[in-house]
């Protein structure tokens, strides 16, 4: 067994709505488009179904980045959930950042099925983000580490 | 006896500090509270502490023991830290009563031993209260905040605080530093002392709640006061929260739980209120349906229930905190007034 | 211009009472002291008389109790209400939480509360308090007479009120005021203003001491949820856990969310923190934001408004843009 250090990666849980966001991760993969592993998708049906308490839970359990992927603005499955959303994260990331959490750390993007090469680009800039900060400290619950 | 003046104090703090760890009253924005004494720690002047001492002995929270699986291989780890020698400065002679109420609960056979191994470690600083507040009635179930019990006891005057070892523990750990505190032999320790006693006792005979009797309660009472009308307009307006329970030095209730953290199993105690309408759930429901049900259980505990079974001590110290800091103002004094004197309104 | 004492309140409510238009009272009940005074429920006229509270310690918010109150029993309940209760009135009503028709609100004029925990900052051991147009004068057991302003003693929320104005009643005492420009976002705004790490720190200070008692969302008027969420075993954060700071983020941030839009800003619940921690800087600063993206918005200004996080317009600001916006600010 090895004994030296693995280089940090961050862990990265990406909310994907069925409709556009989720297809578009789907795209990118045909299209073998490169976004790094640390993104684990958990695909929901719609961008609105994310409550706080996932994106709160998500670092609870060890997540150092949450993004949320939906439709683009208009664009809904359901004609206005993403509308929500859009509300809903504007007042939670503002609370996370009054908090002295990180904002880099949460973010919403809009992503249509079309968009495989969008995806990719979002997750690696946002990878890439989320490393260069590091763990999660501020969000963290200890009795989930090690 | 043994004296340091005020000025010398931070020296005397300096000394404890240096064999164990010490925790004294500070000022903080949730009023005072126990910290551990570090260099520049200032200590606070308040009467009390907003949580009680308690604290040290049955934490709000602890860390029990800890499991991992391996297919079907189970871990056990012990993550015990209860063993480490600590001092207590400054604790009211209500608190260091509410450590005999708590000694009867875990104590008893099976000892708990995380408790246990905490008061065996723990040196307790009692310190006698010169300013009572309107909130003390201590006096009530005869608690001399004159002559608190304690490891250590402590007055303090103006310009000194004098201090007598009561016990071994407090001996030996007074001896370890008699070269910040030498014996004060042939000073005015005692006469100095029995000055600041006097004080106490007048202030004391002023206090509103000086008359508050505990003659009518007792561990025989169960008939008498399960179904009296008061209850109904006490707990009327209890809003059900917990803070009566986690203010008051002698509340011991709590529940353990399993945490899945996802890298193994972490089994904590934590404080539980016997408010809360989820206390002592089982299968079948909860034992006690109604706001009302849960307040009287509460107040029967305190005053009925554990004098029942602990030679008649009351199981209430008489510190004021859920006086002070309850939602809605509602607290024992007023059920203590209220039960038993007939009629709806009187609540 | 007619003064305003308990004895106007208890008249009219034994009035009341004697018609048959209510048969109970939702009022304030003296304590020991000057300052313990109980919520309680009057239905007699000797009690009223013997127990009725009227003054500066009357700062529980009522509305909250017409929720349970109201489905007791078909008859009418009379409440008195200062201007900062009948907000949360309004906004229980928005969400249909009790029925309009089973209460009597009687609007009763403030001045602002006078909050024990300032007064134990200048006075110990404290047994009554007399104020007039010059102050407060405080008189203690061994200190003699202190005497204080009023601005001294009063809570935050009182010093920043946001309203003399009366949304709901039947019946008011007194005159009526309006709306003020409070500087009730001005603490928010200095926690803004600093650094990510120090913001970090301040609400790490603050939070740690909370003893998850629940007092603040027990008594805050928009939680009226039948089962909170918190109360669920299956939570993980519904007791405190052992070295941790998670739960007593998660519980305040999902706290404060769910009541984002619906809090009225009345202040309960850090009146009611054991620990005297600041919580309604969490709610101000969302309705802080509220208004800043969606157009001033004021909880229970008026029954049946759309709450801001139940609404949308095509145009919202962005997420990325949100908080972007607050730096812009800063």
């Amino acid at each position: 067994m090895s004994i030296s250090k693995e280089p940090y990666r961050p862990l990265i849980v990406a909310f994907c709505c069925n409709w556009c966001s989720y297809a578009g991760a789907d795209l990118a993969g045909n299209n073998r488009l490169a976004y790094p592993a640390d993104v684990k998708i958990i695909r929901v049906p719609c961008s609105c179904r994310v409550n706080p308490t996932f994106i709160l839970r998500a670092f609870q359990r060890g997540a150092d980045g949450v993004i949320l992927c939906g439709c683009h603005p208009g664009d809904c499955h359901y004609t206005s959930g993403n509308y929500y959303t859009r509300r809903r994260m504007a007042l939670l990331f503002s609370m996370l950042d009054y908090l002295g959490i990180e904002r880099e750390r949460t973010r919403v993007e809009w992503v249509s099925a079309a968009e495989g090469a969008k995806f990719a680009a979002t997750m690696n800039d946002f990878c890439e983000t989320v490393a260069s900060l590091g763990e999660n400290k501020r969000l963290e619950d200890l009795r989930c580490k090690k | 006896m043994r004296k340091i003046t005020l000025d010398r104090l931070d020296e005397f703090f300096a000394a404890v500090a240096g064999k164990l760890k010490l925790y004294i009253p500070v000022d903080t924005a949730g009023g005072a509270q126990f910290q551990q004494w570090r260099a520049g720690a200032k200590m606070s002047d308040a009467l009390n502490t907003t949580r009680s001492a308690k604290d040290f002995f049955f934490p709000q929270t602890e860390n029990l023991m800890e499991f991992k699986t391996e297919g079907k291989k189970i871990e056990i780890i012990d993550v015990r830290r209860e063993n480490e020698d600590f001092a207590i400065f400054g604790v009211r002679a209500c608190d260091v009563r509410s450590f005999d109420v708590l000694d009867r609960a875990f104590l008893s056979e099976p000892a708990d031993t995380y408790y246990q191994n905490r008061r065996e470690h723990g040196v307790i600083f009692s310190l006698a209260c010169s300013k009572p507040a309107e909130t003390c009635f201590c006096g009530t179930f005869g608690i001399d905040p004159a002559n608190p019990k304690g490891d250590i006891v402590c007055y303090k005057t103006d310009d000194a605080i004098y201090m007598e070892a009561k016990t071994e523990k407090g001996a030996n750990l007074m001896d370890s530093v008699s070269d910040i505190v030498a014996e004060d032999e042939g000073g005015d320790g005692e006469s100095a002392v029995n000055a600041q006693k006097e004080i106490i006792s007048e202030r004391m005979k002023k206090l509103p709640l000086a008359s508050l009797s505990t003659d009518k309660f007792g561990g025989d009472k169960t008939a008498k006061f399960f179904d009296d009308p008061a209850w109904k307009s006490l707990s009327e307006s209890c809003l059900g929260c917990g803070t009566c329970t986690f203010v008051c030095p002698t509340c011991q209730c709590y529940d353990i739980k399993d945490f899945n953290a996802g890298n193994g199993i972490k089994r904590f105690r934590c404080w539980d209120s016997c408010m809360y309408s989820e206390f002592t759930k089982m299968s079948a429901g909860q034992p006690r349906l109604t706001q009302l049900e849960r307040f009287r259980q509460r107040f029967m505990h305190k005053l009925v229930y554990y004098p029942a079974n602990n030679d008649g001590m009351f199981s209430c110290v008489g510190c004021g905190r859920c006086l002070s800091k309850c939602p809605i103002q509602m607290n024992i004094v007023k059920v203590m007034k209220n039960l038993g004197e007939g009629g709806e309104n009187n609540g | 211009m007619q003064e305003i004492t308990r004895d106007t309140l208890i008249s009219r409510a034994k009035e009341l009472l004697a018609s048959g238009e209510v048969d109970r009272v939702y009022g304030w009940k003296r304590g020991e002291f000057c300052y313990d005074v109980t919520p309680a429920l009057f239905t007699d006229a000797e009690s009223l008389e013997k127990d009725f509270e009227w003054g500066d310690f009357c700062g529980a918010n009522l509305s909250k109790y017409l929720v349970e109150e109201t489905r007791k029993s078909e008859g009418k309940i009379l409440v008195f209400m200062k201007p900062c209760d009948t907000y949360s009135f309004n906004q229980l009503l928005t969400e249909h939480r009790f029925d309009r028709e089973k209460v009597y609100v009687i609007g009763t004029p403030c001045a602002g509360m006078l909050d024990p925990k300032r007064i134990r900052d200048h006075a110990e051991s404290f047994t009554s308090v007399v104020s007039d147009e010059n102050g407060v004068t405080v008189s203690t057991l061994f200190d003699g007479d202190v005497k204080l302003d009023r601005s001294e003693v009063m809570p935050d929320r009182c010093l920043n009120c946001k309203s003399k104005k009366h949304v709901a009643y039947d019946e008011l005492f007194g005159e009526d005021g309006g709306t003020i420009a409070s500087g009730r976002f001005d603490e928010v705004e200095k926690i803004e203003k600093m650094t990510p790490d120090e913001r970090f720190e301040f609400w790490r200070g603050e939070l740690s001491r909370c003893i998850r008692c629940n007092a603040c969302r027990d008594v805050c008027p928009a939680c009226t949820c039948e089962k909170c969420v918190f109360d669920n075993p299956n939570s993980g954060v519904e007791n405190k856990a052992a070295e941790n700071s998670f739960e007593e983020q998660m519980f305040h941030i999902i706290r404060a969310f769910h009541v984002a839009g619906r809090c009225t800003d009345c202040g309960e619940c850090s009146r009611v923190c054991p620990q005297q921690i600041p919580l309604h800087l969490l709610n101000r600063k969302f309705i802080k934001d509220i208004d800043g993206f969606y157009g001033e918005y004021q909880a229970g200004a008026e029954v049946g408004s759309r709450a801001p996080l139940v609404d949308y317009t095509t145009e919202d600001i962005e997420p990325s843009d949100a908080v972007k916006g607050g730096d812009e600010n800063a």
